[in-house]
């Protein structure tokens, strides 16, 4: 096999070599683990633990819930940077910082801390109960911890950086010149950002909206505390992965944990086809 | 752990090679609600061995959800001795982690249980939703907290005595039992993986009616969260729980600790382990120590494992199995 265009680089072998190797060590190596250990399995067993009805429903709790949380995260996260890139105030390097925080928080403590907040007896749960402000406003109380809708909380807590932290030096970089070059040519605001500026940040703001849904995907320490974890209405799919070790079932839990790596998999793939189709769209180098 | 044995060493060799007495390591991996009764046991036992033999022993803890505890025998983590909330863990760890015989449950007196227990109903103070017994769970407006019997010990015990309180009922048959427990979970707002995790939410988060609990556990939330907050209710029957006690022998082998991780447990059924044992609301197998502290243990009629369940071999396969009893309560269109 011969490659089009031959660095100008020198240790392009060496580099190529160690980067497979590192990356089947780390990546390749437990994940195969899993998939021969699934191996174990006949194929109905294997067919009748991942098509259970109460594991299909937590595929499409966590796959649904992520993806409420990434593009979610996609709106505000934007914001999040373009504030953080275009305007200056006062204690702007103290908002940047608390950016990373989900990044570095425990995940548990993080759920802890959503779940005391948002339970029916929480600093922002009483107000959503039916004698709360917000619950008497609708005449019906809203649960937010211990339903679908706390995982989303929790998924957005969680995926935030992703989002702005790939964002923002994209928008950085941005050329003030380019945006002055289309106002003098008689752009509005809107036209500007929509045809000058989102297309350029496009590949970054999907590559952020990908990490954001695959760590929602396999989040689990924040979940479990906000969750509720009823059967078929609130487990999520690494929930029943747990579930299964504790009842000593593990090829029933990697047998679940395939799938899901399978799904992830394709999902990212598709997310960086779209990516690499956009930039080229575009124009650009990829 | 090895780590361990080095500074030991190190520190004995310091000390000069004269007479030394003899230090052991012992590692007691046990369920969640137990942390603060071994702590005071540890302490009397270290006490006891060191007076009987002159040796020092010291004994670290471990605690989580007995079914993970299990697990990470199973996978390696170097247990002395184990005590858990149910049989079956330790059998698993018997059948599937290989690392002690498959009648360990003949090794000390009580079917290895030193003390038992029973579940209770804790509810909020005064009682506001006149919570008596177990049919007052199915009631439309009560919220019940229990635990997920998939992942934790103390949810089967729960499980089961509502189970065996509907067999109990003129006319209780298996699909009534069925039913009935099917009724109660319609009722729970939120299945935590661990009885430490439910108690948190029903004491902390203000959720529920009731919480269905391990008798020292409800005791304890007195204690923990003040006595002027909860009332715990005696249902008019329960099941007796026997949190068994096992030597890991592969463990204990290896290390050659076998004849005080064995001290150890037994010193559990001895006057002063039965009373520590009391003192942390665990119900004192012994019958001078139980007669002593009959105030604190309401007699009520309790069900046992193996006499009305078959055993806990049984009982997992139909109840908490993938497909028992549990599983299809939770069956979509129901």
């Amino acid at each position: 096999m011969t490659f089009k265009k031959p660095s100008v680089l020198p240790g392009f072998n060496l580099s190529l070599g160690y980067t497979l190797f590192y990356l089947g060590l780390i990546v390749l190596l437990p994940l195969s683990a899993l998939v021969y250990k699934t191996a174990g399995l006949e194929w109905a067993d294997f067919w009748s633990t991942v098509s259970d009805p109460r594991v299909v429903a937590s595929y499409r709790l966590t796959f649904g819930a992520s993806f409420i949380a990434a593009l979610l995260n996609l709106v505000f996260g934007l914001l999040v940077a373009w504030v953080l890139v275009r305007y200056s105030f006062p204690g702007k390097r103290l908002i940047d910082a608390m950016v990373d925080l989900p990044f570095a928080l425990p995940t548990a403590v993080a759920g802890i801390a959503l779940a005391t907040l948002y339970a029916p007896n929480g600093w922002i749960g009483k107000h959503f109960a039916e004698d709360g402000l917000i619950g008497e406003l609708l005449g019906k109380e809203i649960k937010l911890a211990f339903t679908p809708l706390g995982i989303v909380i929790a998924l957005i807590f969680i995926s935030l950086p992703f989002v702005v932290r790939t964002v923002q030096p994209v928008l950085e970089d941005l050329e003030i010149e380019l945006e002055e070059a289309a106002s003098s040519l008689g752009a509005s605001r809107w036209q500007i950002f929509s045809r000058v500026i989102l297309p350029t940040i496009w590949p970054a703001l999907l590559t952020g909206f990908a990490l954001a849904f695959a760590r929602a995907i396999g989040e689990y320490g924040s979940v479990v505390f906000i969750a509720g974890n009823m059967p078929m209405e609130s487990e999520i799919t690494p929930l029943l992965i747990i579930s299964k070790l504790e009842q000593f079932d593990y090829l029933g839990a990697t047998a679940i944990a395939v799938v899901m790596l399978a799904a992830s998999f394709a999902m990212l793939l598709v997310i960086n086809l779209l990516q690499w189709w956009t930039a080229k769209r575009l124009g650009r180098r990829t | 752990m090895r780590f361990n044995k080095i500074i030991a060493t190190l520190a004995l060799a310091a000390i000069g090679s004269t007479a030394w007495a003899a230090r052991v390591n012992l590692l007691n991996v046990s369920y969640d609600p137990t942390r603060e009764l071994y702590q005071d046991y540890n302490k009397a036992f270290a006490a006891h061995w060191k007076q009987q033999t002159g040796d020092d022993v010291t004994i670290r803890q471990s605690h989580g959800g007995s079914g993970k505890q299990a697990r990470s025998v199973i996978d390696g983590v170097d247990a002395s001795v184990v005590t858990l909330a149910l049989a079956y863990d330790i059998d698993a760890i018997a059948e599937k982690g290989k690392k002690l015989n498959s009648n360990w449950q003949k090794q000390f007196a009580h079917n290895s249980s030193p003390y038992t227990s029973t579940i209770v109903f804790l509810v909020r103070k005064g009682n506001p939703k006149k919570i008596k017994d177990w049919n007052d769970l199915v009631r439309p407006d009560v919220k019940v907290i229990t635990p997920n019997p998939k992942t934790s010990g103390g949810a089967r015990w729960n499980y089961l005595a509502a189970w065996g309180y509907a067999l109990k009922q003129p006319g209780g048959n298996e699909q009534k039992a069925a039913e009935f427990v099917g009724k109660i979970l319609k009722n729970v707002p939120v299945l935590d993986s661990g009885a430490r995790g439910a108690t948190v939410t029903f004491a902390e988060r203000g959720l529920g009616d009731v919480l269905l609990a391990w008798e020292n556990e409800a005791q304890l939330a007195g204690k923990e969260w003040g006595p002027d907050k909860f009332d715990t209710v005696y249902p008019s029957i329960s099941i007796l729980a026997e949190p068994p006690v096992a030597v890991v022998d592969k463990n204990v082998d290896k290390k050659g600790t076998r004849k005080v991780a064995e001290a150890y447990l037994q010193y559990l059924y001895s006057k002063e382990g039965q009373e520590i044992a009391a003192k942390h609301y665990y119900r004192p197998t012994d019958k001078e120590i139980a007669a002593k502290y009959a105030r604190q243990f309401p007699k009520l009629r309790l069900l046992t494992i193996d006499k009305d369940f078959g055993g806990w071999t049984k009982a997992q396969k139909t109840h908490f199995a993938d497909g028992g009893t549990f599983d299809r309560i939770y069956k979509p269109g129901k």
